[in-house]
């Protein structure tokens, strides 16, 4: 019973800020929504005893990608005109129509007769059994994760450096 | 496991299609780029929770790199808008849809 409390209050929460985050015309307004949605998401991480990924989510995305987020608006420190004015077309009518056809999709596919749930070994989603598994069977993965972060950050630095005088 | 596997699907799916009408009805580029952060975090729910009820931690190493994608994209992304801002003085994703300039 208590579980289902936290999941209903953290999912719920999720789904509010969510809304929150896509009305907002204040990109800053969106970035803390966005914040709480990715805490409450971490609780529920939590509710499935992957507390390792829990971690990662409030260090990884509520900390480092948020504050970049964040720095990002602030730096541009974007005039309210830029905010977008609300105003309905044809290509948001259309969207309209396509999200909630993806919606009923989702539903119908996620409301399938509950698989049997096995009984979770000891220390599931903790670091240990995590990194034991990130290192032997997912070992290759991981190794070219860092050759993309190599690359993003290459990337990062030449995309923002101000072009040179010739 | 007390709360069914349905219920985190069902949650993923809300938030997924939140993030992807975001996507769709937002004209500044930042925020698109949170939406498309928020559709990440709710793929990442559905593969947690599939992974709590199989017993196997697969899903687990599975957002990790999800995380690191996202955290790459964001870098990359953020730093593209950064410099778009630079030389068009807009981040109006309506006013910047010409793919040469």
């Amino acid at each position: 019973m208590a579980e289902m409390i936290t999941f209903y209050v953290f999912g719920g929460l999720a789904v509010i800020a969510s809304l929150f985050m896509i009305t907002r015309r204040n990109p800053v307004g969106a970035a803390w929504s966005l914040i709480v949605v990715m805490i409450s998401l971490a609780a529920l991480f939590v509710l499935l005893s992957a507390t390792f990924v829990a971690a990662m989510q409030v260090i990884v995305y509520a900390g480092a990608v948020m504050v970049l987020f964040l720095f990002v608006v602030m730096l541009l420190n974007l005039p309210e005109e830029e905010l977008g004015k609300p105003k309905v077309t044809g290509a948001k009518i259309f969207g309209a129509i396509v999200s909630l056809g993806l919606l009923v999709e989702l539903l119908v596919v996620a409301l399938v007769d509950d698989l049997p749930g096995k009984e979770l070994s000891k220390g599931f989603g903790e670091v240990a059994p995590v990194a034991k598994e990130l290192f032997s069977t997912y070992l290759l993965p991981f190794e070219v994760t860092s050759i993309l972060l190599l690359a993003a950050i290459v990337g990062a630095v030449v995309l923002t450096q101000r072009e040179r005088k010739k | 496991m007390m709360v069914p596997l349905s219920h985190y699907l069902v949650l993923s799916g809300i938030l997924f299609v939140l993030g992807a009408v975001g996507v769709m009805a937002r004209r500044n580029a930042i925020v698109i780029f949170m939406c498309i952060e928020l559709m990440l975090n709710a793929v990442n729910l559905a593969l947690i929770a599939i992974s709590c009820n199989l017993g196997d931690m697969g899903g687990h190493v599975f957002v990790f790199m999800v995380m690191t994608v996202a955290a790459a994209e964001a870098a990359v992304g953020l730093a593209i808008i950064v410099s778009i801002y630079r030389s068009r003085g807009t981040v109006n994703v309506d006013e910047i849809r010409l793919l040469k300039w």
